[in-house]
């Protein structure tokens, strides 16, 4: 299993290990509750191996830090932003297949 | 790996029943999923009318149980989503985005439907930011705020009910000035006081900047245009199937549902569909399974007669 490769930020951490990434940075936002979102996770495993040391693949748990969501005006998930020297360039909401999530962190790259 | 002799696409219920089947008639199966198995499944919160739980079940923990009895008797899985399929002179053969290709006997087609769009300016634009197709994913985000649900049959006024858990009004739209979901849901949605419906009325458009604001409306009975402020909007008007990368030769009807005979199989030889990308006249996980049984004996009677 891949998933320690994921990295789970919080509220509290975001700033430093999103928003200030000397690399491009994925998030998904996510929940238990939301069947979806538990439908990409092994996709959001496979990102984070393959991706190693080229991209921060992250989740954050929505129920558990809601001020982030709420600064990006997350009103529905899973919802994954991929994030270039702090800033939003490309914005995926849904369960998608990994060919439109690759597109979009390449783009990033 | 050796050539399948049959490939499922898709692993809603409908494709998870054909590879249950299939594997207990001996079939080299394969199971071919775009993301992960459950289909719409996972666009549901609750299931209260598959039989044989009668206490109702979660819709996650049924998609856990599918999955773990489909695989009890053997199938290869993989992750992968066909572009295109075409009959050659030896079987059918699948095309795959990831470039790969897949020779086979018999293909089952089980990708199901996605949820239909309004078409109305602002829905594309806001979706995410108020305009949702999921309510078990997004419901919770509008925590005693205002919203509206599209449409007037079972999984309209199924979501709308569920709905009311989270918001403190829920507007029932419907083109209509009756629900056609079933009595049972009429019941009990018009007896639920924080749902009020809104007769007769389509949505003209979805208003709002950076989030969902309002919709224009339009009572196509008096012909009265009016704007109902909304902090979020929930659309369920019907299906789309995902069919459009079949051959032309898999006749479908004009909104694009395969046609099949009774035992699903299409217009092409070998190529059969089940569940809800087929044309039938109920769209629900019971008889999702059904048509995933016959297919597989289908199949399996064509393997062993040809």
């Amino acid at each position: 299993m891949s998933s320690d490769k994921v990295i789970h930020v919080t509220d509290n951490d975001f700033d430093a290990v999103v928003l200030k990434s000397s690399v491009p940075v994925l998030v998904d936002f996510w929940a238990a509750w939301c069947g979806p979102c538990r439908a990409i996770a092994p996709v959001i495993d496979a990102l984070a191996a393959d991706y190693d040391g080229k991209a921060k693949i992250c989740k954050m748990n929505v129920d558990e830090n809601p001020s982030t969501p709420g600064k990006f005006g997350i009103r529905a998930i899973p919802t994954m932003i991929v994030f270039k020297d702090g800033k939003v360039v490309d914005q995926i909401t849904g369960a998608v297949g990994r060919a439109a999530i690759d597109t979009a962190l390449n783009r990033a790259l | 790996m050796d050539n399948p002799q049959l490939v499922i696409i898709g692993s809603g219920p409908a494709g998870m029943a054909a590879a249950l089947y299939a594997s207990r008639a001996r079939i080299k199966t394969l199971l071919l999923e775009r993301i992960s198995p459950g289909g719409q499944m996972l666009l549901t919160h609750w299931v209260d009318n598959y039989l044989g739980f009668p206490d109702g079940i979660m819709a996650y923990e049924l998609v856990e149980k599918m999955t773990a009895h489909a695989k009890r008797f053997g199938i290869d899985e993989m992750n992968g989503e066909v572009v295109s399929l075409a009959k050659v002179q030896d079987g059918i053969r699948l095309e795959l985005a990831n470039g790969d290709s897949i020779l086979t006997r018999a293909v089952i087609i089980a990708t199901g439907a996605n949820p239909k769009r309004l078409n109305a300016p602002g829905e594309q634009e806001l979706t995410g930011k108020g305009v949702s197709y999921c309510a078990t994913c997004d419901g919770p985000f509008y925590r005693d705020q205002t919203v509206a649900v599209v449409g007037g049959g079972d999984t309209a006024v199924e979501e709308a009910l569920f709905l009311t858990k989270f918001a403190r009004k829920v507007y029932l739209i419907h083109r209509r000035d009756r629900l056609r979901a079933v009595a049972l849901l009429q019941e009990k949605a018009l007896s639920e006081p924080k749902i009020e419906p809104v007769w007769n009325t389509v949505v003209e458009s979805v208003n709002g900047v950076n989030a969902v604001e309002s919709l224009s409306l339009l009572n196509k009975v008096t012909g009265e245009r009016s704007e109902l402020p909304v902090n979020g909007v929930f659309v369920f008007v019907g299906l789309a199937p995902n069919t459009s990368f079949l051959p032309l030769e898999v006749k479908r009807d004009e909104q694009g549902f395969i046609l099949t005979d009774e035992w699903m199989k299409t217009s092409v030889p070998g190529i059969l569909a089940v569940g809800d990308c087929r044309a039938k006249p109920l769209r629900q996980i019971i008889t999702a399974v059904g048509d995933g049984a016959t297919a597989a004996f289908a199949v399996s009677h064509m393997l062993t007669t040809e």
